[in-house]
């Protein structure tokens, strides 16, 4: 590959993919539409969000009334945000979390190693939608609710992965050559081990990503994410696809939108991956 | 030496349900919340009120309850729904018919779909047909599923075509299997969502057969192409292929909730949402329960595929 003897770096490797560069676009098109749609609102739509109250699935407006006879697109442009917010959060944790315990399994070993993948294990045994579910059910439908359940269901998976790329990392010389200075243990995991794993965890972030926007918005279209009447995505859906059939916008913007979001990290999240299998196989 | 790994493996998946029972019951009963005034209403008499919690066992410590709940699992007895008052048994008894067959229905058709697209896909490695199924799994193992049931009502159901049914009717007597054009858009679903990670593995898993050595003899020997795939390369692939496909069906144990929530239909999934919804504990902490055994029990088959189909471990013991 680097016949010509110029070294890409992998960023560059990155954007050379087609791929990665059509999920860069999609995604960065949905965060700025979810970003700046509240700012837009009075005006982009010319109506205020209640001007059509009682009049539920109309088409007036440029896409219609929703089932309580709220602008369609005032409620789709401000609709986003807390969907990306809490999604992130949500990976933010799970990545952490599964980080935390992925290192220090690999890097203690024996029967903390043991005892840590044995609960792994259990963990993994309740699909993590129904485990969404169980915490529902406990704490409630909101917010942080919703983060903490998919980032600590995301942890486990996120777990799994660390630990099996600190596995090929611990044995290497420069870790030895730490332990010999006598570096402490959380500072040869901080400085030592999670920059050299750095590769796997960007996949599993933009995995984790996906499937959080993905979790997230489930749960809302379920009625048991975030409540009326707050303007989200995945609830959108839930409120107006009784009417798909006369009035399909409600449902459609919305749906469309999280097709192409999670599209777009799925499509960065392998192109990162493939980044990253490029370099081993050019390191050979 | 095989018998002996299945039986390490049967223990392993025991114990792990054993703990989830745990998370489970302790996750759930310890909430606050009077199931007997929720079963009774507001105007209860404190008498109506002790002879329920009686009854239930919720007058009991915990680590007792625990048991009881246990042991009530075991004999098929789950309990009382908070919201009905009716056995959860009942409740969920034919829920838990129509979800098997949903389920069964998707992986039946979504492994060989999913087995023989990407072997396909391995074949024509680098070309437009291999790029195109590669980018289509990518972007459909992207897609909640509940977006991809939407697209399908309003394209098949609403919008485009009025050909198939949105939701799903059951008039009481009859089964959900009586319609079968009901079950068509679900299942489809399903395999949808499953099927494009099947795909993928497939195709990796075969592309570093394909590239092996014995591959290239048996190509060298003459061997028709065809037996050379099906007979030499992918009982090669089946261990890794049997992994995915399990976590697969084991994750189609949790979807199949949101498919039967958004097409009504009458299963375990619909029951759990709607429980959550009235947090009505008892049915919860048993359809939970339920998808966990499956789940498990679907991982503990895989691993008995993995380790029949490894020929390291079948001829372990004559090297």
């Amino acid at each position: 590959m680097a016949a010509s003897g110029v070294v890409l770096t992998p960023l560059q490797r990155f954007f050379a993919q087609r791929q990665a560069k059509v999920g860069v676009a999609l995604t960065a098109t949905i965060v700025a539409l979810a970003l700046i749609g509240p700012l837009l609102l009075p005006w982009a739509t010319g109506y205020t969000a209640t001007e059509f109250a009682d009049q539920p699935f109309r088409l007036t407006g440029p896409f219609g009334t929703d089932n309580l006879g709220r602008d369609v697109l005032s409620r789709f442009l401000s609709g986003g945000l807390t969907l990306i917010t809490l999604a992130l959060l949500a990976t933010a944790v799970g990545i952490i979390v599964g980080m935390i315990f992925g290192t220090v399994a690999a890097y203690t070993g024996g029967t903390v190693d043991s005892i840590l993948m044995r609960a792994n294990d259990v963990l993994l045994a309740i699909p993590q939608l129904v485990f969404a579910l169980l915490a529902v059910t406990v704490l409630g439908p909101q917010g942080w609710v919703l983060v903490m359940v998919l980032g600590l269901t995301h942890a486990p998976r996120v777990a799994r992965v660390t630990r099996s790329a600190a596995l090929n990392v611990i044995n290497e010389d420069y870790i030895a050559a730490a332990e010999m200075y006598a570096v402490p243990r959380w500072r040869i995991i901080v400085r030592e081990i999670l920059p050299n794993i750095t590769g796997p965890l960007t996949v599993e972030a933009g995995l984790r990503l996906t499937y959080s926007i993905g979790g997230i918005a489930s749960l809302s279209f379920l009625g048991l994410g975030l409540q009326p009447p707050a303007p989200d995505w995945g609830l959108m859906i839930n409120e107006n696809r009784i009417a798909l059939a006369v009035q399909p916008w409600g449902v459609m913007l919305p749906v469309l939108v999280i097709a192409l979001l999670t599209i777009g990290t799925n499509l960065i999240a392998d192109s990162i991956a493939r980044t990253f299998a490029s370099t081993k196989v050019s390191e050979a | 030496m095989i018998a002996r790994l299945i039986a390490k493996r049967l223990g392993i998946s025991i114990l792990i349900l054993f703990a989830v029972s745990l998370i489970i019951f302790f996750a759930t009963a310890l909430l606050p919340g009077d199931p007997a005034r929720a079963i009774l209403g507001q105007q209860a008499t404190p008498e109506r009120i002790a002879a329920i919690n009686a009854e239930m066992n919720l007058d009991a410590p915990p680590w007792k309850r625990y048991l009881l709940w246990l042991g009530g699992l075991v004999t098929g007895d789950l309990g009382t729904s908070v919201a009905s008052g009716e056995s959860v048994g009942a409740l969920l008894g034919d829920r838990l018919g129509a979800s098997l067959l949903l389920m069964v229905i998707a992986a039946v058709i979504a492994i060989p779909i999913g087995l023989l697209v990407g072997i396909y896909s391995a074949l024509r490695r680098g070309r437009t047909t291999d790029s195109a199924i590669t980018i289509g799994s990518l972007v459909l193992a992207a897609l909640p599923e509940f977006v991809i049931g939407i697209a399908l009502v309003a394209l098949f159901a609403t919008s485009v075509f009025t050909i198939l049914p949105a939701v799903t009717m059951r008039p009481p007597g009859t089964q959900v299997w009586d319609f079968p054009a009901q079950l068509v858009l679900p299942t489809i679903v399903l395999v949808l969502a499953v099927a494009p990670y099947i795909v993928r593995m497939t195709r990796a898993t075969m592309i570093e057969v394909l590239d092996s050595g014995f591959v290239e003899m048996a190509r060298l020997k003459g061997v028709p192409e065809r037996r050379v795939i099906f007979r030499h390369a992918l009982p090669h692939a089946i261990g890794p292929v049997a992994q995915v496909i399990a976590i697969q069906l084991a994750w189609l144990a949790g979807g199949v909730a949101v498919v039967e929530y958004l097409f009504r239909y009458p299963g375990l999934g619909q029951a759990l949402i709607d429980a959550v919804t009235y947090r009505d504990v008892q049915v919860v902490q048993a359809v939970v329960m339920l998808i966990a055994v499956v789940y498990i029990v679907v991982n503990l088959l895989a691993d008995v595929v993995g380790i029949l189909s490894n020929p390291k471990l079948r001829t372990g013991g004559a090297r």
